[in-house]
């Protein structure tokens, strides 16, 4: 059936081929035999997508807010919220924030989940089961994640706090402090996205082959040194996976932010542009604005996307 | 196993005892970390069980004892959400089956059907996963409430229907949404998965003269099985874990129709504060649903999260 299409499309249009035989070609071909499975799903998702997309920035060139609708005609199109959102205050300070989120808690994770994977993989008894325990935060709903975590950094009772006052410190007001809140926000995701990035890893250890390790023993290099030398550097594409995939939450984290509050403003210190988007359309009404805000986030996840799908592609795993 | 010993001369005993040392070791790392892992939700479930003077009394990882236990907060917080968990289900199973089902349909014509192309369109479902939801927010918004009220115009029929009332003709639109927004997810679960699959099984039926319809539902919808379990384990667990949606389709954590996630951050809330032990056991219904499937489908729901991502 293959042969059928290309033979197809290898028919320039100045060949006097009947029309009726060319149409025939075409409609058996697997390419239109097929549509109706990847086409309607496709249909549905990109208008959701990628029509979304395209609406937004629709509205973000108008000046949209409150309830009148959003004005399109061409006069009254322009890039003036693209100025005005790069010379606020805020959007700078929620950039600023979101990047050290960003890199920290990307970081962060992927060591962590790189230290319990191979933790996990030196055959301790009932690592199946100790893996279903550190990777059970994943199960859990953002919310939910928040309120357990609110109550771990309560001020008088919390246990961080417990903890911290049994060792002969002062109590920490890790949320009300501006100043530590985003840390102490960015250690709560690291407990809820580790075990993801020990999975991911966990799964990258076990598809290389056990004979690299005892040649490396045999070697007499130490165990340690194996890993470094030899097992870690072979992980690179987990590690790309993983760290695309947190990089993109990190972008977009909103849900643990609102839910640590219950209000658009999340603790000091802490607003991220997802933050800031939705408390401008949301509360304030202003559309045009949110969505400027929306168009710059979507440019920066993709400029972690592109590359990434541009590595795969030319890996050839896509 | 190995007891401690003063400094010897290196010999093999102490050589294995080095071994079982570094045993040791990786034992004590690893149940420090389940308590790491496992302490916040310790202190969630105690404090869920306390009663108010027990919680400021104690420490949050001590169990309650005698006059500090009580249901009282539980059956409080499951007050506060039953409507809540129908509509989160009549939300979440509707939408997880579409996109399963979309993204089944979907990966099958881009894997198992090869056609020149589809390399372009394989790029734009996966654009499609990692897309910040915030960034279609405003159309969502002006789409679902200006330009097609599909709930208001649904309102009256869902009125007439048994077990529903009008306005859970709300929750329609957050169906559609997620079902949108689910199939690219849902698409790459499914292809990698066919793509694994032995390309000889379709050849055959192929040259048997099955159609592309026909070895979608003769073949390959049998044999995707185990991968269905996967995609709708993990699906259902992001929808019904998802806030950011409902938080804009739906008006206010105190509507009727509002989900589990849109409820819990205000549950138990007041001017005099956050009362933890209703918060802590709506927290612990709500988490329910997904963490009874979590434990019993933890190897299906590991590998939805390595192929898909988070």
């Amino acid at each position: 059936m293959d042969t059928h299409e290309t033979a197809e499309a290898t028919t320039t249009p100045t060949e006097e081929v009947d029309w009726e035989t060319k149409l025939r070609y075409f409609l058996n071909s697997d390419f239109v035999r097929s549509s109706p499975f990847w086409g309607i799903p496709f249909l549905v998702m990109g208008v959701a997508v990628y029509g979304g997309m395209g609406f937004n920035i629709a509205i973000s060139l108008t000046d949209a807010r409150g309830l009148t609708p959003p004005d399109y005609s061409p006069g009254n199109l322009d890039l003036e919220m693209y100025t005005q959102v790069l010379g606020s205050n805020a959007f700078l300070q929620a950039t600023q924030n979101n990047l050290v989120l960003l890199v920290t808690f990307t970081t962060i994770c992927l060591v962590l989940g790189l230290f319990l994977a191979v933790l996990i993989d030196q055959g301790i008894r009932y690592d199946d089961k100790v893996q279903t325990i550190y990777l059970l935060p994943m199960s859990l709903s953002f919310v939910v994640t928040a309120q357990l975590w609110l109550w771990m950094f309560n001020n008088n009772n919390g246990l961080l706090n417990i903890i911290v006052t049994a060792f002969g410190f002062q109590p920490v007001d890790w949320i009300g402090n501006p100043s530590i809140a985003l840390g102490s926000i960015i250690f709560a995701l690291i407990w809820q996205f580790s075990g993801y990035t020990m999975v991911v890893y966990l799964a990258g250890l076990r598809s290389l082959p056990d004979d690299q390790f005892e040649a490396a023993r045999v070697d007499g290099a130490s165990t340690a040194k194996t890993y470094l030398r030899i097992i870690i550097p072979q992980l690179k594409e987990s590690s790309v996976s993983a760290a695309v995939v947190l990089m993109v939450f990190a972008l977009k984290a909103f849900t643990f932010l609102y839910a640590l509050t219950g209000r658009y403003r999340p603790p000091n210190g802490t607003d991220i542009l997802a933050t800031l988007m939705v408390r401008q359309a949301f509360k304030f009404g202003k559309w045009a604005y949110a969505a400027t805000i929306a168009t710059y986030l979507m440019v920066l996840a993709l400029g972690v996307i592109a590359p990434y799908l541009y590595y795969q592609y030319r890996q050839g795993s896509l | 196993m190995s007891q401690s010993t003063p400094d010897t001369n290196i010999d093999v005993a102490s050589l294995v005892e080095d071994v079982n040392l570094a045993r040791i070791g990786q034992y004590v790392l690893v149940i420090l970390f389940i308590g790491f892992f496992l302490a916040p939700l310790e202190t969630g479930i105690m404090t869920a069980l306390k009663t108010n003077e027990a919680v400021a009394r104690t420490i949050p990882l001590a169990p309650p004892t005698g006059e500090g236990f009580t249901w009282g907060n539980l059956q409080f917080a499951l007050e506060q959400l039953s409507g809540a968990f129908f509509n989160s289900l009549f939300m979440a199973i509707p939408a997880t089956i579409g996109s399963v089902l979309f993204g089944s349909m979907a990966a099958y014509g881009l894997t198992m059907v090869r056609w020149r192309g589809q390399m372009a369109f394989l790029i734009l479902f996966l654009v499609g996963i990692f897309l910040p939801y915030q960034a279609v927010l405003v159309p969502l918004a002006r789409f679902w409430n200006n330009i097609f009220p599909l709930a208001s115009m649904l309102a009256p029929t869902f009125e007439t229907l048994p077990y529903l009332q009008d306005y859970h003709s709300n929750l329609v639109p957050l169906i559609i949404t997620h079902i949108a927004y689910g199939i690219p997810i849902c698409t790459i679960l499914f292809r990698s998965y066919y793509q694994s699959l032995p390309s000889s099984l379709v050849e055959a039926a192929k040259i048997d003269g099955a159609s592309v319809s026909k070895i979608y539902r003769r073949i390959v919808l049998p044999i995707s099985k185990p991968m269905f379990g996967v995609v709708f384990i993990y699906q259902f667990t992001q929808i019904y874990n998802e806030f950011l949606f409902a938080f804009t389709l739906i008006t206010g954590s105190d509507t009727p129709e509002a989900v589990v996630t849109l409820i819990l951050p205000a549950v138990g809330a007041s001017t005099s504060g956050i009362d933890f032990g209703i918060r802590m056991s709506a927290a612990f219904l709500a988490a329910i649903p997904t963490l009874i499937i979590y434990v019993a489908f933890a190897e299906q729901f590991a590998k939805g999260l390595r192929t898909g991502g988070g």
